[in-house]
Protein backbone atom coordinates (compact mmCIF):
# COMPACT_ATOMS: atom_id res chain seq x y z
CA UNK A 1 0.00 0.00 0.00
CA UNK A 2 1.52 3.30 -1.07
CA UNK A 3 1.21 6.20 1.34
CA UNK A 4 0.26 8.79 -1.25
CA UNK A 5 0.13 11.48 1.38
CA UNK A 6 3.88 11.21 1.76
CA UNK A 7 4.34 11.27 -1.99
CA UNK A 8 2.43 14.48 -2.64
CA UNK A 9 4.00 17.94 -2.59
CA UNK A 10 3.31 19.67 0.74
CA UNK A 11 2.51 22.96 -0.97
CA UNK A 12 -0.47 21.64 -2.89
CA UNK A 13 -1.66 19.84 0.23
CA UNK A 14 -1.63 23.13 2.10
CA UNK A 15 -3.85 24.85 -0.49
CA UNK A 16 -7.37 25.05 0.91
CA UNK A 17 -9.99 23.38 -1.30
CA UNK A 18 -12.59 25.73 -2.71
CA UNK A 19 -15.07 26.47 0.06
CA UNK A 20 -18.10 26.51 -2.17
CA UNK A 21 -17.63 23.10 -3.70
CA UNK A 22 -19.98 21.54 -1.14
CA UNK A 23 -22.61 24.15 -1.88
CA UNK A 24 -22.49 23.56 -5.63
CA UNK A 25 -22.53 19.81 -5.16
CA UNK A 26 -26.04 20.37 -3.79
CA UNK A 27 -26.92 22.76 -6.63
CA UNK A 28 -25.88 20.21 -9.22
CA UNK A 29 -28.12 17.55 -7.75
CA UNK A 30 -31.22 19.73 -7.82
CA UNK A 31 -33.55 20.11 -10.77
CA UNK A 32 -34.94 23.40 -12.03
CA UNK A 33 -32.34 25.58 -10.40
CA UNK A 34 -32.33 29.16 -11.64
CA UNK A 35 -28.70 30.03 -11.45
CA UNK A 36 -27.11 33.46 -11.26
CA UNK A 37 -23.79 31.97 -10.34
CA UNK A 38 -21.94 31.52 -13.63
CA UNK A 39 -18.71 33.45 -14.14
CA UNK A 40 -18.48 33.64 -17.91
CA UNK A 41 -20.28 35.44 -20.75
CA UNK A 42 -23.59 33.98 -21.92
CA UNK A 43 -22.87 35.22 -25.45
CA UNK A 44 -21.43 32.88 -28.01
CA UNK A 45 -18.15 33.86 -29.63
CA UNK A 46 -19.09 36.21 -32.53
CA UNK A 47 -19.50 34.24 -35.74
CA UNK A 48 -16.72 35.91 -37.75
CA UNK A 49 -14.28 34.96 -35.00
CA UNK A 50 -15.50 31.36 -34.88
CA UNK A 51 -15.25 31.27 -38.67
CA UNK A 52 -11.59 32.29 -38.57
CA UNK A 53 -10.92 29.34 -36.25
CA UNK A 54 -12.87 26.98 -38.49
CA UNK A 55 -11.06 28.21 -41.57
CA UNK A 56 -7.67 27.53 -40.00
CA UNK A 57 -8.81 23.96 -39.27
CA UNK A 58 -10.09 23.49 -42.79
CA UNK A 59 -6.70 24.56 -44.08
CA UNK A 60 -5.07 22.01 -41.83
CA UNK A 61 -3.18 24.51 -39.72
CA UNK A 62 -2.92 22.26 -36.74
CA UNK A 63 0.70 22.54 -35.68
CA UNK A 64 2.30 24.22 -32.67
CA UNK A 65 2.82 27.95 -32.96
CA UNK A 66 5.99 29.78 -31.88
CA UNK A 67 6.35 29.57 -28.08
CA UNK A 68 5.39 33.20 -27.55
CA UNK A 69 2.45 32.94 -29.96
CA UNK A 70 2.11 33.85 -33.64
CA UNK A 71 4.01 37.00 -34.57
CA UNK A 72 0.88 38.40 -36.23
CA UNK A 73 -1.13 37.87 -33.06
CA UNK A 74 1.52 39.55 -30.92
CA UNK A 75 1.53 42.48 -33.31
CA UNK A 76 -2.26 42.73 -33.05
CA UNK A 77 -2.02 42.55 -29.25
CA UNK A 78 0.53 45.32 -29.26
CA UNK A 79 -1.73 47.38 -31.53
CA UNK A 80 -4.69 46.65 -29.21
CA UNK A 81 -2.78 47.79 -26.10
CA UNK A 82 -1.90 51.00 -27.91
CA UNK A 83 -5.47 51.56 -29.11
CA UNK A 84 -7.20 50.79 -25.84
CA UNK A 85 -4.71 51.76 -23.15
CA UNK A 86 -2.21 53.96 -24.96
CA UNK A 87 0.58 51.60 -23.93
CA UNK A 88 3.40 50.62 -26.25
CA UNK A 89 4.73 47.08 -26.04
CA UNK A 90 7.22 45.54 -28.46
CA UNK A 91 5.51 42.52 -30.03
CA UNK A 92 8.82 40.70 -30.35
CA UNK A 93 9.94 40.93 -26.75
CA UNK A 94 7.25 42.33 -24.46
CA UNK A 95 4.24 40.13 -25.24
CA UNK A 96 3.57 36.45 -24.57
CA UNK A 97 0.42 34.56 -25.57
CA UNK A 98 -0.83 32.15 -22.90
CA UNK A 99 -3.50 29.56 -22.17
CA UNK A 100 -6.07 31.99 -20.81
CA UNK A 101 -5.33 34.80 -18.39
CA UNK A 102 -4.97 32.06 -15.76
CA UNK A 103 -1.73 30.68 -17.14
CA UNK A 104 -0.33 34.19 -17.47
CA UNK A 105 -1.10 34.81 -13.78
CA UNK A 106 0.56 31.55 -12.79
CA UNK A 107 3.77 32.05 -14.74
CA UNK A 108 4.01 35.71 -13.79
CA UNK A 109 3.79 34.85 -10.09
CA UNK A 110 6.27 32.01 -10.46
CA UNK A 111 8.72 34.23 -12.33
CA UNK A 112 8.45 37.10 -9.87
CA UNK A 113 8.38 35.56 -6.40
CA UNK A 114 9.78 32.65 -4.45
CA UNK A 115 10.54 31.49 -0.92
CA UNK A 116 10.61 34.30 1.60
CA UNK A 117 8.78 36.80 -0.60
CA UNK A 118 5.43 38.28 0.31
CA UNK A 119 2.65 38.91 -2.18
CA UNK A 120 -0.12 41.43 -1.47
CA UNK A 121 -3.48 40.03 -2.54
CA UNK A 122 -6.58 42.24 -2.28
CA UNK A 123 -9.82 40.43 -1.44
CA UNK A 124 -12.64 39.80 -2.24
CA UNK A 125 -11.12 38.62 -5.48
CA UNK A 126 -10.86 35.75 -7.92
CA UNK A 127 -9.72 32.61 -6.17
CA UNK A 128 -6.47 31.75 -7.93
CA UNK A 129 -3.95 34.25 -6.58
CA UNK A 130 -3.51 32.76 -3.12
CA UNK A 131 -3.01 29.11 -4.21
CA UNK A 132 -0.63 30.10 -7.01
CA UNK A 133 1.41 32.19 -4.58
CA UNK A 134 1.61 29.24 -2.21
CA UNK A 135 2.70 26.96 -5.06
CA UNK A 136 5.46 29.45 -5.84
CA UNK A 137 6.59 29.03 -2.20
CA UNK A 138 5.92 32.70 -1.48
CA UNK A 139 3.66 34.01 1.28
CA UNK A 140 0.25 35.47 0.48
CA UNK A 141 -0.64 38.58 2.47
CA UNK A 142 -4.34 39.29 2.26
CA UNK A 143 -5.54 42.87 1.93
CA UNK A 144 -9.18 43.40 2.83
CA UNK A 145 -10.90 45.97 0.64
CA UNK A 146 -13.96 47.64 2.10
CA UNK A 147 -17.52 48.35 1.07
CA UNK A 148 -17.18 51.95 2.29
CA UNK A 149 -14.56 52.44 -0.44
CA UNK A 150 -16.74 50.59 -2.96
CA UNK A 151 -14.15 47.81 -2.72
CA UNK A 152 -11.47 49.92 -4.35
CA UNK A 153 -7.95 49.35 -3.11
CA UNK A 154 -6.69 52.25 -1.03
CA UNK A 155 -3.29 53.15 0.37
CA UNK A 156 -4.71 52.80 3.89
CA UNK A 157 -5.72 49.20 3.14
CA UNK A 158 -2.19 48.28 2.13
CA UNK A 159 0.33 50.39 3.93
CA UNK A 160 0.45 48.47 7.20
CA UNK A 161 0.86 45.20 5.35
CA UNK A 162 4.04 46.16 3.54
CA UNK A 163 7.22 44.69 5.04
CA UNK A 164 10.75 44.48 3.73
CA UNK A 165 9.78 41.10 2.27
CA UNK A 166 6.94 42.46 0.16
CA UNK A 167 7.73 42.04 -3.49
CA UNK A 168 4.57 41.90 -5.54
CA UNK A 169 1.13 43.52 -5.50
CA UNK A 170 -1.74 41.81 -7.29
CA UNK A 171 -4.21 44.31 -8.72
CA UNK A 172 -7.43 42.53 -9.76
CA UNK A 173 -9.54 45.28 -11.35
CA UNK A 174 -12.20 45.45 -12.78
CA UNK A 175 -12.94 43.02 -10.00
CA UNK A 176 -14.60 39.65 -9.81
CA UNK A 177 -16.72 39.31 -7.60
CA UNK A 178 -17.43 42.89 -6.52
CA UNK A 179 -17.61 44.69 -9.88
CA UNK A 180 -15.34 47.38 -8.41
CA UNK A 181 -13.02 49.37 -10.64
CA UNK A 182 -10.04 51.64 -10.05
CA UNK A 183 -10.04 55.14 -11.49
CA UNK A 184 -6.99 57.19 -12.33
CA UNK A 185 -6.64 58.91 -8.96
CA UNK A 186 -7.03 55.60 -7.12
CA UNK A 187 -4.25 54.11 -9.24
CA UNK A 188 -1.98 57.12 -8.78
CA UNK A 189 -2.12 56.74 -5.00
CA UNK A 190 -1.29 53.04 -5.21
CA UNK A 191 1.45 53.68 -7.76
CA UNK A 192 3.19 56.09 -5.42
CA UNK A 193 3.27 53.46 -2.70
CA UNK A 194 4.56 50.85 -5.15
CA UNK A 195 7.37 53.17 -6.23
CA UNK A 196 8.27 54.07 -2.65
CA UNK A 197 8.63 50.43 -1.67
CA UNK A 198 10.16 49.22 -4.93
CA UNK A 199 7.39 46.67 -5.58
CA UNK A 200 6.23 44.97 -8.76
CA UNK A 201 2.59 44.81 -9.85
CA UNK A 202 0.63 42.03 -11.50
CA UNK A 203 -2.39 43.79 -12.96
CA UNK A 204 -5.13 41.31 -13.89
CA UNK A 205 -7.21 43.27 -16.40
CA UNK A 206 -9.22 40.44 -17.89
CA UNK A 207 -12.46 42.46 -17.50
CA UNK A 208 -10.94 45.66 -18.92
CA UNK A 209 -13.48 45.89 -21.76
CA UNK A 210 -16.43 45.62 -19.42
CA UNK A 211 -16.72 48.93 -17.61
CA UNK A 212 -19.86 51.03 -17.36
CA UNK A 213 -20.65 54.67 -16.79
CA UNK A 214 -17.00 55.71 -16.71
CA UNK A 215 -14.46 56.48 -19.36
CA UNK A 216 -12.47 53.52 -20.56
CA UNK A 217 -10.61 51.26 -18.20
CA UNK A 218 -7.22 52.63 -17.16
CA UNK A 219 -4.28 50.34 -16.59
CA UNK A 220 -1.92 51.06 -13.72
CA UNK A 221 0.86 50.66 -16.31
CA UNK A 222 -0.26 54.04 -17.72
CA UNK A 223 0.72 55.83 -14.50
CA UNK A 224 4.15 57.45 -14.68
CA UNK A 225 6.93 55.09 -13.68
CA UNK A 226 4.65 52.05 -13.56
CA UNK A 227 4.96 50.45 -16.98
CA UNK A 228 8.41 49.14 -16.11
CA UNK A 229 7.04 47.68 -12.84
CA UNK A 230 3.87 46.09 -14.13
CA UNK A 231 2.93 42.86 -15.83
CA UNK A 232 -0.45 43.48 -17.46
CA UNK A 233 -2.58 40.39 -17.92
CA UNK A 234 -5.51 40.28 -20.26
CA UNK A 235 -7.20 37.84 -22.61
CA UNK A 236 -10.01 37.07 -24.98
CA UNK A 237 -12.39 35.19 -22.67
CA UNK A 238 -14.50 37.97 -21.23
CA UNK A 239 -14.14 40.69 -23.86
CA UNK A 240 -14.86 38.55 -26.92
CA UNK A 241 -16.87 35.80 -25.19
CA UNK A 242 -14.11 33.27 -25.93
CA UNK A 243 -13.74 31.45 -22.61
CA UNK A 244 -13.56 27.96 -24.09
CA UNK A 245 -10.83 28.90 -26.56
CA UNK A 246 -8.44 29.34 -23.62
CA UNK A 247 -6.39 32.29 -24.77
CA UNK A 248 -4.82 35.13 -22.84
CA UNK A 249 -1.68 37.21 -22.88
CA UNK A 250 0.77 39.12 -20.73
CA UNK A 251 2.59 42.34 -21.55
CA UNK A 252 5.45 43.71 -19.50
CA UNK A 253 9.14 44.54 -19.28
CA UNK A 254 11.11 42.35 -21.68
CA UNK A 255 13.31 40.87 -18.94
CA UNK A 256 10.22 39.48 -17.20
CA UNK A 257 8.36 38.44 -20.34
CA UNK A 258 11.56 36.63 -21.37
CA UNK A 259 11.49 34.56 -18.15
CA UNK A 260 7.73 33.96 -18.42
CA UNK A 261 8.21 32.75 -21.99
CA UNK A 262 10.92 30.36 -20.82
CA UNK A 263 8.59 28.86 -18.22
CA UNK A 264 5.67 28.84 -20.67
CA UNK A 265 7.82 27.04 -23.23
CA UNK A 266 8.62 24.23 -20.78
CA UNK A 267 5.17 23.76 -19.27
CA UNK A 268 2.85 24.62 -22.18
CA UNK A 269 4.90 24.79 -25.40
CA UNK A 270 2.47 27.13 -27.10
CA UNK A 271 -1.11 28.30 -26.64
CA UNK A 272 -3.85 26.60 -28.73
CA UNK A 273 -3.24 27.18 -32.44
CA UNK A 274 -6.87 27.37 -33.59
CA UNK A 275 -7.62 29.85 -30.85
CA UNK A 276 -4.73 32.04 -31.96
CA UNK A 277 -6.11 32.26 -35.50
CA UNK A 278 -9.51 33.19 -34.10
CA UNK A 279 -7.94 35.77 -31.79
CA UNK A 280 -6.23 37.56 -34.68
CA UNK A 281 -9.65 38.03 -36.27
CA UNK A 282 -11.10 39.15 -32.91
CA UNK A 283 -8.48 41.87 -32.48
CA UNK A 284 -8.74 43.01 -36.09
CA UNK A 285 -12.51 43.20 -36.45
CA UNK A 286 -14.09 42.63 -33.05
CA UNK A 287 -14.38 46.08 -31.47
CA UNK A 288 -18.04 46.40 -32.49
CA UNK A 289 -18.89 43.03 -30.94
CA UNK A 290 -17.46 44.20 -27.64
CA UNK A 291 -19.54 47.38 -27.76
CA UNK A 292 -22.74 45.43 -28.41
CA UNK A 293 -22.14 42.98 -25.58
CA UNK A 294 -21.14 45.78 -23.20
CA UNK A 295 -24.39 47.65 -23.91
CA UNK A 296 -26.40 44.55 -23.22
CA UNK A 297 -24.53 43.83 -19.95
CA UNK A 298 -25.02 47.44 -18.94
CA UNK A 299 -28.79 47.23 -19.34
CA UNK A 300 -28.89 44.05 -17.28
CA UNK A 301 -26.61 45.59 -14.68
CA UNK A 302 -28.94 48.53 -14.16
CA UNK A 303 -31.99 46.29 -13.93
CA UNK A 304 -30.34 44.03 -11.36
CA UNK A 305 -28.78 46.75 -9.20
CA UNK A 306 -31.95 48.86 -9.25
CA UNK A 307 -34.15 45.91 -8.37
CA UNK A 308 -31.86 44.65 -5.57
CA UNK A 309 -31.64 48.07 -3.93
CA UNK A 310 -35.39 48.34 -4.23
CA UNK A 311 -35.97 45.10 -2.38
CA UNK A 312 -33.64 46.19 0.42
CA UNK A 313 -30.45 44.36 -0.49
CA UNK A 314 -28.12 47.32 -0.62
CA UNK A 315 -25.82 47.10 -3.53
CA UNK A 316 -23.12 49.64 -4.39
CA UNK A 317 -22.97 50.43 -8.05
CA UNK A 318 -20.61 47.96 -9.73
CA UNK A 319 -18.86 49.67 -12.62
CA UNK A 320 -17.02 46.72 -14.11
CA UNK A 321 -17.15 43.01 -15.00
CA UNK A 322 -20.61 41.38 -14.96
CA UNK A 323 -21.24 40.85 -11.27
CA UNK A 324 -22.92 42.72 -8.50
CA UNK A 325 -22.19 42.16 -4.86
CA UNK A 326 -25.16 43.03 -2.67
CA UNK A 327 -24.86 43.18 1.11
CA UNK A 328 -27.12 40.67 2.86
CA UNK A 329 -26.30 41.63 6.45
CA UNK A 330 -29.78 43.13 6.92
CA UNK A 331 -31.23 39.61 6.77
CA UNK A 332 -29.20 38.51 9.79
CA UNK A 333 -27.97 35.50 7.83
CA UNK A 334 -24.41 34.59 6.88
CA UNK A 335 -23.57 34.46 3.16
CA UNK A 336 -23.63 30.71 3.27
CA UNK A 337 -26.96 30.52 5.10
CA UNK A 338 -28.50 33.07 2.76
CA UNK A 339 -27.46 31.16 -0.35
CA UNK A 340 -28.45 27.77 1.07
CA UNK A 341 -31.89 28.99 2.16
CA UNK A 342 -32.50 30.77 -1.12
CA UNK A 343 -31.52 27.64 -2.99
CA UNK A 344 -33.81 25.37 -1.00
CA UNK A 345 -36.84 27.63 -0.85
CA UNK A 346 -36.70 29.28 -4.30
CA UNK A 347 -34.22 27.18 -6.26
CA UNK A 348 -32.13 30.26 -7.04
CA UNK A 349 -28.36 29.81 -6.90
CA UNK A 350 -26.00 32.68 -6.00
CA UNK A 351 -22.40 32.45 -4.82
CA UNK A 352 -21.66 33.25 -1.15
CA UNK A 353 -19.30 36.23 -0.90
CA UNK A 354 -17.12 34.28 1.51
CA UNK A 355 -15.95 32.14 -1.43
CA UNK A 356 -13.82 35.11 -2.48
CA UNK A 357 -12.08 35.69 0.83
CA UNK A 358 -13.17 36.12 4.45
CA UNK A 359 -14.00 39.78 3.92
CA UNK A 360 -16.63 38.73 1.38
CA UNK A 361 -18.74 37.48 4.30
CA UNK A 362 -22.02 39.39 4.50
CA UNK A 363 -22.24 39.66 0.71
CA UNK A 364 -23.33 37.44 -2.15
CA UNK A 365 -22.21 37.48 -5.75
CA UNK A 366 -24.83 37.68 -8.43
CA UNK A 367 -23.75 37.29 -12.05
CA UNK A 368 -25.82 39.14 -14.64
CA UNK A 369 -24.35 37.21 -17.49
CA UNK A 370 -27.83 35.90 -18.25
CA UNK A 371 -30.73 36.90 -20.49
CA UNK A 372 -33.07 39.64 -19.26
CA UNK A 373 -35.88 37.09 -19.11
CA UNK A 374 -33.84 34.82 -16.85
CA UNK A 375 -32.74 37.73 -14.64
CA UNK A 376 -36.30 39.00 -14.26
CA UNK A 377 -37.51 35.62 -13.15
CA UNK A 378 -34.67 35.19 -10.65
CA UNK A 379 -35.11 38.70 -9.22
CA UNK A 380 -38.78 38.06 -8.62
CA UNK A 381 -37.95 34.88 -6.70
CA UNK A 382 -35.30 36.65 -4.62
CA UNK A 383 -37.87 39.32 -3.75
CA UNK A 384 -40.37 36.67 -2.67
CA UNK A 385 -37.66 35.00 -0.60
CA UNK A 386 -36.88 38.24 1.25
CA UNK A 387 -40.55 38.87 1.95
CA UNK A 388 -40.96 35.40 3.42
CA UNK A 389 -37.86 35.61 5.65
CA UNK B 1 -33.95 52.53 -33.18
CA UNK B 2 -35.38 53.72 -29.88
CA UNK B 3 -34.24 51.33 -27.15
CA UNK B 4 -37.53 51.48 -25.30
CA UNK B 5 -39.43 50.31 -28.40
CA UNK B 6 -36.88 47.60 -29.03
CA UNK B 7 -37.27 46.23 -25.50
CA UNK B 8 -41.06 46.41 -25.54
CA UNK B 9 -41.27 44.75 -28.95
CA UNK B 10 -39.35 41.80 -27.53
CA UNK B 11 -41.18 41.67 -24.20
CA UNK B 12 -43.84 44.11 -23.08
CA UNK B 13 -44.15 42.63 -19.59
CA UNK B 14 -41.62 44.91 -17.86
CA UNK B 15 -42.87 47.31 -15.23
CA UNK B 16 -42.16 51.01 -15.86
CA UNK B 17 -39.76 50.84 -12.92
CA UNK B 18 -37.78 47.99 -14.47
CA UNK B 19 -37.63 49.86 -17.76
CA UNK B 20 -36.46 52.95 -15.89
CA UNK B 21 -33.59 50.96 -14.35
CA UNK B 22 -32.63 49.37 -17.64
CA UNK B 23 -32.63 52.57 -19.65
CA UNK B 24 -31.28 54.78 -16.89
CA UNK B 25 -34.18 57.21 -17.16
CA UNK B 26 -36.70 58.45 -14.57
CA UNK B 27 -39.79 56.28 -14.22
CA UNK B 28 -42.07 59.21 -15.06
CA UNK B 29 -40.21 59.77 -18.30
CA UNK B 30 -40.71 56.11 -19.25
CA UNK B 31 -44.43 56.31 -18.48
CA UNK B 32 -44.79 59.50 -20.51
CA UNK B 33 -42.83 58.04 -23.40
CA UNK B 34 -44.98 54.91 -23.52
CA UNK B 35 -48.13 57.03 -23.37
CA UNK B 36 -46.87 59.15 -26.24
CA UNK B 37 -46.16 56.06 -28.32
CA UNK B 38 -49.63 54.74 -27.57
CA UNK B 39 -51.28 58.07 -28.32
CA UNK B 40 -49.50 58.67 -31.61
CA UNK B 41 -50.10 55.11 -32.75
CA UNK B 42 -46.49 53.94 -32.68
CA UNK B 43 -47.52 51.28 -30.18
CA UNK B 44 -50.74 49.72 -31.45
CA UNK B 45 -51.28 47.19 -28.69
CA UNK B 46 -49.76 44.42 -26.64
CA UNK B 47 -50.17 40.72 -27.22
CA UNK B 48 -48.89 37.48 -25.81
CA UNK B 49 -46.49 35.47 -27.96
CA UNK B 50 -48.49 32.29 -28.20
CA UNK B 51 -46.81 29.17 -29.44
CA UNK B 52 -49.74 27.86 -31.48
CA UNK B 53 -47.92 24.61 -32.04
CA UNK B 54 -48.87 23.76 -28.46
CA UNK B 55 -52.57 24.47 -28.96
CA UNK B 56 -54.47 21.43 -30.29
CA UNK B 57 -57.23 23.25 -32.19
CA UNK B 58 -55.19 26.24 -33.33
CA UNK B 59 -56.09 28.08 -36.50
CA UNK B 60 -54.80 26.97 -39.89
CA UNK B 61 -52.56 29.56 -41.54
CA UNK B 62 -51.70 30.32 -45.14
CA UNK B 63 -49.60 32.80 -47.03
CA UNK B 64 -51.29 34.13 -50.14
CA UNK B 65 -49.41 35.77 -52.98
CA UNK B 66 -51.55 38.28 -54.85
CA UNK B 67 -50.98 39.81 -58.24
CA UNK B 68 -53.13 42.87 -58.65
CA UNK B 69 -53.74 45.65 -61.14
CA UNK B 70 -52.60 48.94 -59.62
CA UNK B 71 -55.29 51.63 -59.63
CA UNK B 72 -54.86 55.06 -61.15
CA UNK B 73 -53.27 57.50 -58.66
CA UNK B 74 -53.84 55.19 -55.70
CA UNK B 75 -51.39 52.52 -56.86
CA UNK B 76 -51.61 49.45 -54.63
CA UNK B 77 -52.99 51.20 -51.56
CA UNK B 78 -56.65 51.01 -52.43
CA UNK B 79 -56.70 47.26 -53.01
CA UNK B 80 -54.43 46.62 -50.01
CA UNK B 81 -56.79 48.59 -47.79
CA UNK B 82 -59.75 46.60 -49.05
CA UNK B 83 -57.98 43.28 -48.46
CA UNK B 84 -56.93 44.16 -44.94
CA UNK B 85 -60.53 44.72 -43.86
CA UNK B 86 -61.30 41.00 -43.97
CA UNK B 87 -61.18 39.36 -40.51
CA UNK B 88 -59.44 36.33 -42.00
CA UNK B 89 -56.43 38.44 -42.98
CA UNK B 90 -53.89 38.95 -40.19
CA UNK B 91 -51.07 40.64 -42.16
CA UNK B 92 -50.75 42.44 -45.47
CA UNK B 93 -47.45 43.45 -47.11
CA UNK B 94 -46.63 45.18 -50.39
CA UNK B 95 -43.79 43.25 -51.99
CA UNK B 96 -41.08 43.84 -54.53
CA UNK B 97 -40.61 40.98 -56.99
CA UNK B 98 -42.73 38.32 -58.64
CA UNK B 99 -46.04 39.31 -56.99
CA UNK B 100 -47.50 42.44 -55.43
CA UNK B 101 -49.18 41.72 -52.10
CA UNK B 102 -48.44 39.04 -49.53
CA UNK B 103 -51.19 38.15 -47.07
CA UNK B 104 -51.12 36.03 -43.97
CA UNK B 105 -54.53 34.45 -43.57
CA UNK B 106 -56.05 32.45 -40.70
CA UNK B 107 -59.02 30.12 -40.61
CA UNK B 108 -60.39 27.33 -38.45
CA UNK B 109 -60.00 24.78 -41.26
CA UNK B 110 -58.40 24.50 -44.68
CA UNK B 111 -61.91 24.73 -46.14
CA UNK B 112 -62.44 28.10 -44.45
CA UNK B 113 -59.35 29.50 -46.12
CA UNK B 114 -60.19 27.93 -49.48
CA UNK B 115 -63.64 29.42 -49.44
CA UNK B 116 -62.24 32.81 -48.35
CA UNK B 117 -59.91 32.82 -51.36
CA UNK B 118 -62.51 31.52 -53.84
CA UNK B 119 -65.48 33.58 -52.72
CA UNK B 120 -64.20 36.77 -51.12
CA UNK B 121 -60.67 37.48 -52.32
CA UNK B 122 -60.92 36.46 -55.99
CA UNK B 123 -64.14 38.38 -56.31
CA UNK B 124 -62.41 41.69 -55.59
CA UNK B 125 -61.91 43.97 -58.55
CA UNK B 126 -58.27 44.29 -59.58
CA UNK B 127 -57.10 40.85 -58.43
CA UNK B 128 -55.20 39.21 -61.29
CA UNK B 129 -54.17 35.98 -59.62
CA UNK B 130 -53.73 34.30 -56.25
CA UNK B 131 -51.37 31.57 -55.03
CA UNK B 132 -52.17 30.05 -51.65
CA UNK B 133 -49.49 28.32 -49.56
CA UNK B 134 -50.67 26.50 -46.44
CA UNK B 135 -48.31 26.51 -43.49
CA UNK B 136 -47.36 23.14 -42.10
CA UNK B 137 -45.35 24.01 -39.01
CA UNK B 138 -44.17 27.10 -37.19
CA UNK B 139 -40.51 27.19 -36.17
CA UNK B 140 -40.05 30.82 -35.24
CA UNK B 141 -42.39 33.79 -34.99
CA UNK B 142 -41.74 37.40 -33.99
CA UNK B 143 -38.07 36.61 -33.27
CA UNK B 144 -39.10 33.87 -30.83
CA UNK B 145 -38.12 30.27 -31.46
CA UNK B 146 -41.14 28.00 -31.12
CA UNK B 147 -39.19 24.76 -31.19
CA UNK B 148 -36.34 23.94 -28.85
CA UNK B 149 -33.26 23.98 -30.98
CA UNK B 150 -29.54 23.92 -30.38
CA UNK B 151 -29.06 24.42 -26.66
CA UNK B 152 -32.28 24.34 -24.71
CA UNK B 153 -30.38 24.51 -21.44
CA UNK B 154 -27.48 26.57 -20.23
CA UNK B 155 -24.36 24.49 -20.76
CA UNK B 156 -22.05 26.74 -18.82
CA UNK B 157 -20.59 25.15 -15.73
CA UNK B 158 -17.79 27.39 -14.54
CA UNK B 159 -18.84 29.08 -11.33
CA UNK B 160 -15.93 31.31 -10.39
Amino acid sequence: MIDYNSKINDSIKSVKPSGIRKFFDIVNEMDNVISLSIGEPDFKTPWHIRKAGIKSLEMGRTWYTPNRGFAELREEISEYMKRKCDLTYQPKSEVVVTVGGSEAIDIAIRCLVGEGDEVLIPQPSFVCYEPLTIMAKATPVIIETKIENNFRLTVDDIKDKITDKTKLLILPYPNNPTGAIMEKEDLEAIAQLVLEHDLMVLSDEIYSELTYGINNHISIACIKGMKERTVVINGFSKSYAMTGWRLGFACGPKEIIEMMTKLHQFCIMSAPTTAQYAAIEALKNGDDDIALMRDEYDMRRRLVVGSLNNMGLTCFEPKGAFYCFPCIKSTGLTSDEFCTKLLHSKHVALVPGSAFGECGEGFVRLSYSYSLKHLKKALKLIEEFLEEL
Amino acid sequence: MDKLLKILSENSAYTPQQLAFMLNEPEDYIKAQIKEYEDNGTIRGYQAMVNWEKVPDADVMAIIELKVTPQKEKGFDEIAEKVMMFDEVSSVYLMAGAYDLALVVKGETIQDISSFVARKLSALEGIVSTATHFMLKRYKEGSVALVDVDEPTDRREMIL
